[in-house]
This record gives C-alpha cells, sequence and structure tokens, in this order.
C-alpha cells in the first residue's frame, strides 16, 4: 500500500538525531532498516510526520570489543551481525540467530538495533538479547543512560526507548569458555517469523549442568525467561532425561498469542519440545 | 540468449529452446501495465469496507473532494445501475444469479467490496483521499460457514433471493443405489478443499484512456483474456464494441485470477469515457487479498462403494462450493469443470455427482490453476488410498487394479469423455524407478518399528485432467456462454519476416517461443524470425485467449492450420514462377523446389515478396501471403502422470517436511521440453502450497484474517526441494500436432500426493485425514484427535 507524507531527515552524529527528535515533537520516528516500520507506514497502522534515518551515524555502525563483551552498534545491519568475525567469535549465538532473520534481502537492511526497538514478541534477535543478559545504551536529551535487557523490552512492541530516544548501542556479553549454546526456531516457511523459538545456553562440568540460561520468543508480549527450566536445570544432570524433565515446565506462566500460525495451546506444546531440543543441543547430546 | 535453431537442422518442435521473451523479461524491458504513462492520467484509488456485511447509511464525500488534487469522488448513486462484473455460466435454469455493483450502493457484502471511488491527480493523492471519506455502516450478520448458510434462518447474503443456495447441480451416471447394493462396503470420507487466494507475482492493473481520433477507448489491462474482455466491458458499460481495444501488455501471471472482469476495469472505462481522461489503477497486495477472486473452496463428502478385493463399484460425489457473495465470470462454473473428473484414471460403473453453490459474504471464487479438476482429483485420489487402508490393499495396487489399461484406449469413462490416449502403466513405472519406491518403503517400515519422532510417509496421485476446453457445441450445451475455438493468422511480410497472429494471450507461458517452433517447422523459416503478436484486439483481434491449458491444445491447432494455408497459397504462387504445375512442386525446410529438379526452386520468402509486389501472380491468385484459420478442436485434451512425494512428519511438532518429489507426465508432444519443465515445476509449487502452506481463514465475523503475505504463506525456492520430473510421451490422437495441455497438471496432481504422504506418515496412529494446509498446527491437532480417541 502506499504510506501517508512524512518528512525525512539524516541525521550523522547520535546528538543530531536526537536533537531531529526533540524538534519534531512526539510524531517522529527512528528510521533503522525500515524493515519493519516501513510496513506499518505502508499499511497505514501510523503516520509519524517525520523520518529520522539513523542508518548512517557512525557510531551506531561499530562492533567494539570490550573484553568480556561486545558494544554493537543499532544500525549494524542483521546481515552483519551474522557474518562479522568478532561478532561470530565472541557471541556466535548471536550470529548463528541473526542466519534465522527472515530472508538475505530483508538482513541486509534490517538493524539489530531496529530489531530490538520494535520488540515484535516473535522477533529473533530481542530472545538472543535477553538470554544473554544484554545491555542497552539509550541516547535522549539528558544524554545516555543503559538498561538491562530485563528491564528494556515492557510490552508488545514496547521497550524502554522513549518517544525522544534512539537506541545507539547493545553491549552483549561474552558466554565464554564451557558454554553450549543453541537457538531453536519453529516456524513453517524460511523467511517467516517465527512461531516459537527458544534459545538455551548451557555450561556443563563433568556431566552436571553447572548453569543454564533460557529465553523463549513469542510467547508473550516480549522475550521471556524460562525461569523454572533454568532452575530445573542448574545443578542437574546433563542427560536427555534430565532435560526432558526441566522443559516440561517450559511454558509455565507463559501467555502466548493465537493467531493465524498456531494458538496458545500449540505454542505452550511447542516451547516444551523446542526447550528440550535447544538444551540438549546446547549440552552437547 | 536465444538458441538459434538452424533451418536445416531438423525440427524446431521438440527442442529445448530457451524462451525468445526471457532476455526482455529478466532485464527490465517489460511493458508492465503500471509502467504505462500518459500524460493527464488520473489515479483511481478505491475505497473497500473493512466488514463482511452492513448496510450503507451514509456516505460524506465532502472532505475528500475538498483534498489537494482530487478531480472526483464517486459512490453508488453515481453509478446505481452499473454491474462491476458478470457471470457467464449460468449453470443451472433455476441458478440464482446476483449482480455485482460496479461500486455499492447500499449494502457492502464481503470485506473489500467497494464503496466509493477517487480520482486525483497523483497516485498518492488519491490513497491519500481514501482516509477523508466517512462512511456510515450498519452491520449485517455475517454469513460465513457454508452448512450454516444452507440451514433455515440463516441470515441471507442476498435478503431479495430469500436463500444463500446458488444452485443445485448433478450427474447421475450409472445407477450409484445399484452400486452400493452390489459392493462389499462403502468408504465414506470427508475432504475439505480449503480457499486459496491466487497471488500472481504482478497484481492486478489497468489503464483506460479514449485516444482522440476516434471515439475509442484503449483499455491495457493486465489480463489473461483481452478478447473475452473486450466483449463484456462493452456489454456491461453500453459502450459499442467496437470503440473499445483492449490490451494486455506484458502480464506478470495469473493463474485465473485474471480470467476475470473486474469492477476496476469497468470503472476505469466508464470514467475514462465520461472525464475524457485516461484512468489508471493498480492494486496493492493487500487490496489484493480481498478484492481479487479466490479459488477451490469445497466441502466435499466422498464416497466409494467397492468390493472387498479392491474392485471399485461406483462413486458419490456430494461438494458445498462456497460462491462468495457474487457471481463472477464462471463462479459458479468453476467446481462443475471437475464434475467429470471424479473417477479419475479408474473404471466404475458409476458416478453420482451434486454440487450445491452456496453464498457466503467472502471475496468471490472464480478459476484458479485448475479450477475444479484440483478439487476432483484430490478427492479421487485421497479417497484411493482411505480405500486402500481400508480394505488393507498396497494404495499403488489398488490403483492398477483399477485403472483403465493402456490397450483399453480410447476409453469412455462413467462420466461420458472419451479419453483418446494414455498410458499409465508406463508413466507409473518411470516414477517408481526415479522415486526407489521399494527402498522408501522399506525405510518407512524401519521408522515405525525404530518409534522414533519423525516419520515417512509416502504420497501417490495417479491423476488425468481434461484441458483445452472445447468443443464450443459441449461448452453451449454445459450452458457456457462463449465457445472454445481459438485462432491464428500467420503473415508473410515483404521482407520474408513471419508475423504470428495468435488469439491465445500470454502471462508467462513462454507462447512466443513455442508459437514460433511450431511454425518454424511448418512455414520453414527460423525461430527468430517469427514474430508472435498476442494479447491485442486491435493487432490480433480474434481469439479467446488464455486459460484451463487451452493454448497449445486449441491455439496450436489453428497455428498448424494456419501455417498449412499459407504453405499452400506460397506453392501455387511458387509453381507459377517456376513454370510447373503445383502438384510437381516440394516443399521442404522454407524451399520450394521442382520434383526432379531441385535446381529449379525458390524460397518462401521470395514468394512472400513477389506476392507483396503482385507484378507476377497467377491468374485469380490474390496479393499478400498469409494464411489464416479458426479451430474448434475435436474434444479435449487428457494430459496424465504418476507423482509420487516423500513426506516426513515429526511427530511432536507437527512439522512437514517433503523430502523427495517425483513426477512423470505424459503431455504427448512436447513442443518445448523446457517450457514443459518451467509449467511442471510452477505447478507443482503451487499444488504443493495449497497442500502445506497457503489458506484464506476468515473469523466468525466474515473478517480475512490471512490479509497479508505474513499470514498467507506462500512458499519461496528454498521451502521446496528440487523436483525430480520425466515424462513419457503418448501422443493425443485427437490433436493434430499429438500434443496435450500442460499449464495446470502439476497443480492438480501434486496436492493429493503431498497430503497422501502426509497421513501415510501417521497412519499408524490412527490418523486417516488432515487438514489443509498440513501446517504444524493441524497435523500436530490431527495426531492429537487421533490419539485421544476420534479420527480427526
Ligand atoms: C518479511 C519479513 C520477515 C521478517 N522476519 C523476521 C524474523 O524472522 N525474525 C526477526 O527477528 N525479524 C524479522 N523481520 C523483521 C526484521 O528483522 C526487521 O528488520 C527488524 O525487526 C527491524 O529492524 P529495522 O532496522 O528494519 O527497523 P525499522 O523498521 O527501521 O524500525 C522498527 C522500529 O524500531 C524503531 N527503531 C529502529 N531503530 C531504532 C533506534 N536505533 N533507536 C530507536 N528506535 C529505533 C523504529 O522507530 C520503529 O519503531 C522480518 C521483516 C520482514 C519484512
Amino acid at each position: 500500500m502506499i504510506p501517508g507524507a512524512f518528512d525525512y531527515v539524516k541525521p550523522e552524529t547520535v546528538e543530531e538525531a536526537v536533537a531531529a527528535l526533540a524538534e519534531a515533537g512526539d510524531d517522529a520516528k527512528v528510521l533503522g532498516g525500515g524493515q519493519s516500520l516501513l510496513p506499518v507506514l505502508r499499511l497505514r497502522l501510523n503516520h509519524p510526520t517525520v523520518l529520522v534515518d539513523v542508518s548512517r551515524v557512525d557510531e551506531m555502525r561499530q562492533v567494539t570489543d570490550e573484553g568480556s563483551s561486545l558494544l554493537i552498534g543499532a544500525a549494524v545491519t542483521t546481515y552483519e551481525v551474522m557474518h562479522h568475525e568478532g561478532i561470530r567469535a565472541g557471541v556466535p549465538l548471536l550470529s548463528m540467530a541473526a542466519g534465522e532473520v527472515a530472508d538475505p534481502a530483508i538482513r541486509h537492511r534490517g538493524t539489530f538495533g531496529g530489531s530490538c526497538a520494535h520488540a515484535d514478541p516473535a522477533g529473533d534477535l530481542p530472545t538472543i538479547a535477553r538470554v544473554l543478559d544484554a545491555e542497552f545504551v539509550i541516547a535522549g536529551a539528558s544524554g545516555r543512560r543503559t538498561v538491562s535487557a530485563a528491564d528494556f523490552f515492557l510490552d508488545f512492541f514496547t521497550t524502554a526507548v522513549g518517544l525522544d530516544e534512539v537506541l545507539v548501542a547493545v553491549r552483549v556479553p561474552k558466554l565464554g569458555a564451557g558454554w553450549g549454546f543453541d537457538y531453536q526456531k519453529f516456524h513453517r516457511t524460511a523467511q517467516a517469523w517465527a512461531i516459537v523459538g527458544v534459545a538455551a545456553a548451557v555450561k556443563v562440568d563433568g556431566g552436571t549442568i553447572t548453569e543454564a540460561r533460557v529465553a523463549l520468543t513469542n510467547m508473550g508480549a516480549g522475550p521471556i525467561r524460562a525461569a523454572s527450566v533454568e532452575a530445573a536445570l542448574t545443578g542437574g544432570a546433563a542427560t536427555a532425561d534430565a532435560i526432558a524433565a526441566a522443559a516440561a515446565s517450559a511454558a509455565d506462566g507463559t501467555s502466548p498469542t493465537t493467531d493465524t500460525h498456531a494458538d496458545a495451546e500449540f505454542r505452550k506444546h511447542l516451547a516444551r519440545v523446542l526447550t528440550k531440543r535447544a538444551v540438549s543441543t546446547a549440552a552437547g547430546l | 540468449m536465444t538458441e538459434t535453431v538452424e533451418r536445416t537442422g531438423g525440427p524446431a518442435i521438440g527442442r529445448p529452446i530457451r524462451r525468445k521473451e526471457d532476455a526482455r523479461l529478466l532485464t527490465g524491458r517489460t511493458n508492465w501495465t503500471d509502467n504505462i504513462q500518459l500524460p493527464g492520467t488520473l489515479y483511481m484509488s478505491l475505497l473497500r469496507c473493512p466488514m463482511a456485511h452492513a448496510k450503507i447509511i451514509n456516505i460524506d464525500t465532502s472532505a475528500a473532494l475538498a483534498a489537494e488534487g482530487v478531480v472526483a469522488v464517486y459512490t453508488g448513486k453515481d453509478f446505481p445501475e452499473l454491474p462491476g462484473s458478470t457471470c457467464v455460466w449460468p449453470v443451472t435454469d433455476e441458478i440464482v444469479m446476483s449482480h455485482f455493483p460496479a461500486i455499492c450502493l447500499d449494502e457492502v457484502k464481503f470485506g473489500g467490496d467497494v464503496v466509493a471511488v477517487v480520482l486525483a491527480t497523483e497516485k498518492y493523492l488519491s490513497v491519500d483521499a481514501l482516509d477523508l471519506i466517512d462512511v456510515d455502516y450498519e452491520p449485517l450478520p455475517a454469513v460465513v460457514d457454508m452448512e450454516d448458510a444452507l440451514k433455515p434462518g440463516s441470515p441471507l447474503v442476498h435478503s431479495d433471493k430469500g436463500t444463500n443456495e446458488c444452485y443445485v447441480a448433478k450427474m447421475p451416471c450409472g445407477d450409484y443405489e445399484a452400486a452400493t447394493v452390489k459392493a462389499d462396503r462403502v468408504v465414506k470420507r470427508r475432504f475439505i478443499n480449503q480457499r486459496l487466494i491466487p497471488s500472481p507475482m504482478e497484481p492486478r492493473a489497468v489503464v483506460a484512456a479514449p485516444m482522440g481520433m476516434s471515439d475509442e477507448i484503449t483499455i491495457w489491462t493486465s489480463t489473461q483474456i483481452p478478447h473475452v474482455l473486450r466483449v463484456l466491458l462493452a456489454l456491461l458499460t453500453g459502450i459499442p464494441e467496437n470503440n473499445l481495444r483492449v490490451v494486455a501488455p506484458d502480464v506478470g501471471g495469473g493463474f485465473g485470477a485474471k480470467l476475470q472482469i473486474n469492477r476496476e476495469e469497468v470503472l476505469a472505462v466508464v470514467l475514462a469515457q465520461k472525464l475524457g481522461r485516461p484512468i489508471k489503477w493498480t492494486e496493492t497486495r493487500s487490496e489484493h487479498m480481498v478484492g481479487t477472486h479466490h479459488g477451490r473452496d469445497q466441502i466435499q463428502d466422498i464416497e466409494m462403494a467397492v468390493m472387498n478385493d479392491g474392485t471399485l463399484v461406483g462413486m458419490k460425489v456430494d461438494l458445498l462450493a462456497d460462491m462468495g457473495a457474487y457471481l463472477q465470470i464462471i463462479t459458479p462454473g468453476t467446481p462443475l469443470l471437475g464434475m467429470f473428473m471424479y473417477s479419475g484414471i479408474y473404471k466404475m460403473e458409476a458416478l453420482d455427482f451434486t454440487c450445491t453453490g452456496v453464498y457466503t459474504t467472502k471475496t468471490p471464487t472464480d478459476a484458479y490453476r485448475g479450477a475444479g479438476r484440483p478439487e476432483a482429483t484430490y478427492a479421487i485420489e485421497r479417497i484411493m488410498d482411505e480405500v486402500a487402508f481400508e480394505l488393507g490393499i498396497e494404495p499403488l495396487e489398488l490403483r492398477k487394479k483399477n485403472w483403465i489399461k493402456h490397450e483399453e484406449f480410447p476409453y469412455t469413462q462413467i462420466a461420458g469423455l472419451t479419453y483418446d490416449t494414455g498410458n499409465y502403466e508406463a508413466a507409473t513405472a518411470r516414477a517408481l524407478e526415479l522415486f526407489g519406491y521399494d527402498e522408501l518403503r522399506a525405510e518407512q517400515a524401519e521408522r515405525r518399528a525404530a518409534g522414533g519422532p519423525v516419520q515417512l510417509g509416502i504420497g501417490i496421485s495417479t491423476f488425468t485432467e481434461m484441458c483445452g476446453l472445447a468443443p464450443s457445441r459441449t461448452l453451449g450445451a454445459l450452458k457456457y456462454v462463449a465457445g472454445g475455438w481459438e485462432h491464428c493468422t500467420i503473415r508473410a511480410l515483404p521482407t520474408g519476416k513471419i508475423e504470428l497472429i495468435t488469439g491465445t494471450s500470454p502471462h508467462g507461458q513462454g507462447h512466443e517461443t513455442a508459437w514460433s517452433q511450431i511454425a518454424s517447422d511448418i512455414i520453414g523459416v527460423p525461430v527468430e524470425d517469427i514474430e508472435v503478436v498476442h494479447g491485442d484486439t486491435g493487432r490480433a483481434p480474434y481469439g479467446m485467449d488464455t486459460y484451463g491449458s487451452r493454448s497449445l491444445a486449441v491455439g496450436g491447432q489453428a497455428i498448424k492450420l494456419a501455417g498449412e494455408r499459407l504453405v499452400e497459397k506460397a506453392r501455387i504462387i511458387a509453381a507459377h514462377q517456376l513454370e510447373v504445375s503445383p502438384d510437381d512442386v516440394e516443399f521442404a525446410h522454407g524451399t520450394y523446389s521442382v520434383k526432379g529438379d531441385p535446381e529449379k526452386s525458390t524460397t518462401i520468402q521470395a514468394i512472400a515478396f513477389e506476392a507483396f509486389t503482385a507484378h507476377n501472380l497467377p491468374d485469380g491468385v490474390e496479393p499478400t501471403l498469409s494464411g489464416e484459420s479458426t479451430v474448434d478442436p475435436m474434444d479435449f485434451s487428457y494430459p496424465h502422470g504418476t507423482h509420487l512425494a516423500a513426506m516426513e512428519v515429526d511427530t511432536e511438532t507437527g512439522q512437514v517436511t517433503l523430502r523427495k518429489y517425483v513426477c512423470v507426465d505424459d503431455c504427448g508432444v512436447q513442443i518445448n521440453p523446457l517450457i514443459v519443465e518451467g509449467q511442471v515445476h510452477g505447478g507443482l509449487a503451487q499444488g504443493i502450497a495449497q497442500a502445506l502452506f497457503e489458506g484464506a481463514l476468515y473469523d466468525a465475523e466474515g473478517n480475512l484474517l490471512t490479509g497479508n503475505m505474513g499470514d498467507y504463506l506462500l512458499p519461496s525456492a528454498v521451502d521446496l526441494p528440487s523436483f525430480i520430473t520425466d515424462r513419457t510421451v503418448t501422443p493425443s490422437t485427437t490433436h493434430p500436432l499429438g500434443t496435450k495441455g500442460i499449464g495446470e497438471a502439476g497443480a492438480i496432481a501434486s496436492t493429493p500426493a503431498i497430503i497422501n504422504g502426509v497421513v501415510d506418515a501417521i497412519r499408524h496412529l490412527g490418523v486417516n485425514d488432515v487438514f489443509m494446509p498440513a501446517s504444524p498446527q493441524n497435523v500436530w491437532r490431527a495426531i492429537q484427535t487421533a490419539q485421544n480417541g476420534g479420527a480427526a
């Protein structure tokens, strides 16, 4: 369809972007890769008067190795997340999940920051940010602040980024030695969104799972940590039976939606099956 | 690059020449309707209602009229009588017809129905103005479910008709009651052939423009049927037919969706005439989902009466077919195009067919690739597997036991059609060989015994279909308003180049190449010297267009005859030039030579020039060199084939994977095997997509839930395996070139092959059907239901 009219600005620094947002007021929108925003505009679900395109803000296109973490600019594309050597080496789970996002054309335009800021409950990268306990660097008129993943994703399509703020970068901790991981994305066609996704990372020591992290895609308003599964796994044996038993609680407390691809009951079932599979793979089984 | 076919290098027919049209298509030198820019154009946009059924209380267009760039806004009150479409196939005498308004006057009957039209000087301004139109609706109850729609007291789609039943068509063949008495048992199943949205890559588009120098209005439209459309536009708008010229420029796919007369076309023509300016409209994808006709949508109650040894005795078919809200061009006839095909390739003593057409408050249905025959093929090939299961017979053996044997052709089947040729044994044997049937059956048994989560199933579809709808007399007997003939004129131009004017209207099928190959062999000029002219009622005035795999099956006959007539006329001129009698002139590879004295010769190109100058023609021979033919064929065309699918089903998640697909089709003589291959691949993708991905869903209020491609899933190349294809060649005996249609075969055959394979993979879990599309949820739920008792 055809979007309504809007103005377009293309700042070159974060400060210029923030200033542009302040000037435009409530009706402005940050434009990343446009792969989610433009469909929204074309369907006339939103009518911003100004788009502030951050895709050429240099600072937001950098990947910086901070030692125990990577600072990934919000405008880094999904394609780069998939292929960047530093990201592949430092947080391979993120690269792996990036390869599951949409199709090559969309990955070349869509951005890591846009994906997180858009906060579609079916998004893959927010789940990875959540399972790895990423931090979000947000810039506004009063300066910069950092928000943890636990506090970043607030609701369907809603994050801690204010209307007058820009997500500048995402700090993703490295897992380090001894960890295994997997991302199980369940979808019907190759380029489709996740019906359910499960990210798992476990540290196995002498046949025992010493640390476990599990996060779910599309099982609620945003990415969710499966705390009961993590608790059940931690300290337990890295065996198929123990993992299956722990995975049985994966859907506990979740409230997934019903849509044309799956109803809530089926999503809960999938969450359990996929958790079992993701954890098993992460544990090297 | 087009490969050159040497004039002397043997026949062009049968060569896998790359398509002439592809260089142009692939490098963007195309002329899609949306690319046509005329000065002074007004852009049309349509306000579509957001609910399934409502009364229009009031429409306020004042703000829209005042908006920048807006030239006019119309509502139903401006054109209260103007139809937006029409039905040319009233299938029974008692059928309840409906009026499809160009713009709704006081009631909307499906989500996407049109309530207002904006014309503006720019495309974006035109769409912006839609937001400014204020419509008061009073909601009426939606009619969504076909069975509910037929119950007494149901809300009505057309309240003045007093019923939602559009028609009941019956065709009893043989004595089904007697068959059930004779039979050992009757196997009954209900199959659902879900609603589909055709989704060609190029959406619909139209430009209508008064041409100034006369009263002519030229209509460029993304259509499969320029000729039929011209007639219908004249009838619906009252504009004399001779003042209408319809052009189908490059058309990016149709699949039946462009076998239609649409309200956007009617409105564009009427408004172009009224305002004296070009009118342009291009469909958005969202509009396509609701505003272009849908396909399929049948509930099929199928019974098969059988002997315990597997012999089929009789079949009963009871269909409910969803018409949607209005009847469009062949809405009621579409399910009946399958009527003769329910017995498939099998012998039986009775076939009792009933179809009830039902009005609902949904987008109208109409032809979609295969139109009626996929539904029939699905029913017969699915029930064959169910019969095999119930009787404990291997499904392939059951088919072999009942199919028409190759030595029995021509064979008049139970519905009265005479299949001219076929060799089901040969196609099946080749398919089994390519598939590795026995190995896969062994693997299936192993997997079942091991009991792992991923199970294997094998799906079979041994299909035939009827295409190339003709002869005209038969269509008339079925109450179809038009004929089934096709036309071709071949003109030898003075410079020796050839213009082949066809009444078929390609939209991706490669006619420019294939028709050149046929003509090349007949008149002996190189393929690249032949220009195929099509899709323009001004340049190619006679034709019945392209649908139902008819273009080669019917149009090919006209090409052959037109070419032969041209050659015969040229022979008379050549004989005169060579000073011998025509009987003494031989013709081969474009050269006329004197029998026994081959040095004395002339070429068809030289004759073309002689015919142009007319300086030295025999007495009584008119100048110019051309041949012309309008052919009404003897019969339908009956391609067939054997399709095999290996399906993996993850029983924990319901995820289905198509591991291997083999098909061996028999379309008789292949003019261009590469084009055949393309048609088979595309058809397979569409048929498999019905089985696994596609499905239009509505909520209880009649809102389309699958209104975009996030919800309405189409597969891409990565979602499908490499198909393994081959052909057997059993030439048609009713077609002078021995060819049969291949445009729809893949779409017709593959759907039941896939579902048979899915069911076969989980049959041991108690499942005997899976709703299409076989999405993970549908498969998982079928397993759950079966495990908890009742079969799905
Ligand atoms: C067909 C299709 C399939 C897809 N499939 C998947 C999939 O499988 N998995 C998946 O995860 N995603 C999928 N996506 C979404 C894709 O990954 C998007 O690119 C992504 O969600 C948004 O990133 P973007 O850069 O395009 O953001 P935009 O579309 O530009 O913006 C999205 C939202 O985020 C805001 N925003 C963007 N950048 C910033 C910023 N730096 N600071 C503050 N706000 C910002 C915008 O204002 C807007 O509200 C799909 C998209 C399409 C079109």
